[in-house]
């Protein structure tokens, strides 16, 4: 029996449980047709939608879309939840969660207050009913601020993670390419590499590199080397220079097995790294990726929409208190978002959601060679993305991550999205830049001397002759 | 300054990375000459995603017979949304197939780039060929719109013992023809990604040269044959290998 339906113009759709109708109700998108949850016409979503509307919130903290007894994330969802601060919302449908958040009389620090009580699914839920406007208004009412070195996240405030990627981790490859970020003025969020290889002795040479290089030019920021958590703990125990532990996360368990963790790992982990007590401003010490599709290419769905379940991700997230959290919203290629359309929609949702559910909320915009996008659909959200008042983007020399063969957004990306809505660099790493005489009226001095920063940088004293 | 120092400076820098270092600023945009360059590359990885499979020829290169087959995936865009469809043969043609046994059958795909099968395929197989003249060999399968594991249904209606997939790999702004082989020992639908062996960036002369290529490949078509496996469980040169 169809526990879901809708009656519209003397047609009744139904749907057979939530997941259903909350894959039904997702704006169109590849993954979900190649798992075959997808809305079969235009009218089913809009059908859903309307079933969507007139659930009451507390029916999707009832409903588990994975049983609680199969996933640890499930249960992460419902033990953490917190009933007394959910009784300012647990009157409204879905419906009228969305305009609930997008009034007047509701401002950031109001959504803030309930964000430990809105689960992944309310988010998801509600984000399925707004339109592109709607996720960018209510995002941009709501600041998230975290702390290691620096503060992120502060309203005015744009951040850029400085990702200079090298296909054999050379370091003075990689040192070239931190000194151009630099110069450009990245690097705020994280100087964080993805190694081309998991293998500790490089994962250690890589951190050294870019610790010698940040207390050499005092730059208020940290360092991150993106290996798998279990090469991070044992960085930790050789005495690296850990700042933040990374890792990729999903929204089910049986996805993030196939990333080879689980919840008491990542706990693990958290605690080993805060009790390094390396930051100076804060312990924020977790720096997660994330994105949608990962738990249908890792068939680890549960049947749940692409987008939902990255909305259980963030749960995952928030448990360990991220200094940064991004989605990597087109690398995963065109089977799950197909164009920049979707690609665009998708990093919207995945902006609002994570800031609703109170994460420090960044977005790796780019596409891949075979998805339906290029650098005009990477402006278009890297745009709007800057008005919805995401905390940070990624910085790739000249937009092309020679390691990963993806195009991100680029060092002058970052500037142009500073200047055309007067975003500034975290404050800390503002006034470094100010003082290396690197800043000139607000702006990136023209004209710098890329020799400015290389004569601090052993690697490269050599290179500049 | 300092602006007649940077031409040096990015030089050298550029020895240390291929990465698109010092590329300079109009406010603070890019100068016209990088966002060109930039965008060239990109148009040339687009038209490599979309270069159709041109088989006219390919048998007379190789001096073989040649099967021409076909996934379920009836055109780029539902190739590039539906990996499920460029696995599995369409049905008309995986009855053409001879099952007539053998120890390796070689196919060709198109996979993401058509342009890395024109440019080095017939030269790789050729190469193959002539390393392995007492093995019994199916006729060569030219595959359209085919991912790595068509080579599975592929191989089980060959009956062979293995198979070898040549096929384009994804176009990155650098490169847009490069080959990727992938080897699967006993092949049948539902091999897993961590039963096979590869050797990617077959593109001369900036990625593995053919017969740099042909030799690793060969290599591990030898141990594999011994191990009766491929994957990560495959010892080649007494090395463990990665998938």
């Amino acid at each position: 029996m169809p526990r879901y339906h809708a009656d519209l113009g003397g047609t009744r759709h139904a749907f057979d449980d939530l997941r259903a109708v909350l894959a039904a109700a997702s704006p169109a998108r590849s993954g979900d047709m190649l798992a075959g949850v997808g809305a079969r016409s235009a009218e089913e979503r809009m059908a859903a939608r309307f079933a969507l509307a007139d659930l009451p919130l507390a029916a999707l903290l009832n409903e588990a879309v994975i049983p609680y007894e199969e996933d640890e994330v499930t249960r992460l969802i419902v033990d953490s939840h917190p009933a007394p601060a959910f009784s300012a919302i647990s009157h409204l449908t879905v419906g009228g969660f969305r305009e609930w958040l997008l009034s007047n009389a509701v401002d950031g620090a109001e959504i803030a207050s309930v964000a430990d009580a809105i689960t992944p699914e309310m988010a998801a839920a509600v984000s399925k009913l707004m339109r592109n406007q709607d996720l960018i208004a209510v995002a941009r009412k709501i600041e998230v601020v975290t702390r290691f070195r620096n503060t992120i996240g502060l309203s005015g405030r744009l951040s850029v993670r400085l990702q200079p990627n090298h296909p054999t981790d050379d370091p003075a490859g990689i040192a070239a390419s931190i000194l151009d970020g630099l110069l450009m003025g990245a690097g705020d969020a994280v100087i964080g590499i993805n190694p081309a290889t998991d293998d500790t002795d490089t994962t250690a040479t890589l951190l050294e590199l870019i610790d010698e290089i940040r207390l050499s030019c005092a730059i208020p920021t940290q360092s991150c080397v993106l290996a798998h958590v279990t090469t991070t703990l044992e960085l930790i125990r050789r005495g690296a220079p850990v700042d933040l532990c990374f890792q990729s996360i999903a929204g089910t368990q049986a996805a993030n097995r196939g990333f080879g963790i689980d919840l008491a790992l990542l706990g693990e982990a958290h605690d080993a790294t805060r009790g390094l007590d390396r930051g100076t401003l804060g312990q924020n010490v977790m720096y997660f990726e994330t994105g949608q599709g990962s738990c249908l290419s890792a068939n680890a769905h549960h049947g749940v929409d692409q987008q939902t379940l990255e909305a259980r991700a963030y749960a995952v997230a928030r448990a360990f208190e991220p200094l940064l959290v991004n989605s990597v919203v087109g690398f995963i290629g065109p089977e799950y978002l197909f164009d920049g359309k979707q690609i665009a929609r998708a990093a919207l949702e995945d902006h609002f959601c994570g800031k609703l559910l109170g994460l420090p909320m960044g977005v790796d915009i780019c596409y891949t060679n075979h998805a339906e996008a290029d650098g005009d659909d990477s402006d278009t959200i890297l745009t709007l993305l800057g008005v919805a008042g995401v905390s940070f983007i990624i910085g790739v020399p000249g937009a092309d991550d020679i390691m990963l063969n993806y195009q991100s957004t680029s060092f002058h990306d970052a500037l142009y999205l500073r200047e055309v809505l007067d975003r500034r660099p975290a404050p800390e790493f503002e006034t470094w830049l100010q003082n290396m005489g690197l800043l000139e009226h607000g702006r990136i001095a023209d004209h710098l001397p890329p020799t400015l920063l290389a004569d601090h940088i052993p690697l490269l004293r050599d290179a500049r002759g | 300054m300092l602006v007649a120092e940077l031409p040096s400076i990015r030089d050298r820098f550029r020895a240390l990375t291929q990465a698109r270092l010092l590329l300079g600023r109009a406010g603070q945009g890019l100068p016209t000459r990088a966002l060109l360059d930039f965008q060239m590359d990109h148009a040339r990885a687009r038209d490599a995603v979309y270069s159709p499979l041109a088989a006219d020829g390919f048998a007379d290169l190789i001096e073989r017979p040649v099967i021409e087959v076909a996934s379920r995936a009836k055109d780029r865009q539902e190739y590039l949304q539906r990996p499920d469809l460029g696995r599995t043969l369409d049905p008309g043609d995986a009855a053409t197939l001879p099952a007539a046994g053998g120890d390796l059958a070689i196919i060709v795909a198109d996979g993401l780039s058509a342009m890395a099968v024109h440019a080095h395929a017939a030269s790789v197989v050729g190469a193959l060929l002539a390393r392995l003249p007492d093995w019994k060999i199916a006729p060569v399968i030219l595959a359209r719109q085919g991912r790595v594991a068509l080579a599975d249904e592929i191989g089980a209606a060959l009956g062979v013992d293995m198979t070898v997939i040549l096929i384009g790999e994804r176009p990155g702004l650098s490169a847009s023809d490069s080959l990727g082989a992938y080897l699967t020992w006993d092949p049948r639908p539902g091999r897993r990604d961590s039963e096979r062996n590869c050797v990617s960036n077959i593109r001369p002369p900036h990625g593995l040269s053919y017969e740099v290529a042909a030799d690793t490949i060969v290599s591990l078509l030898k141990s594999a044959r011994r191990q009766r496996l491929t994957g990560v469980g495959l010892i080649d040169d007494g090395r463990r290998l990665s998938p």
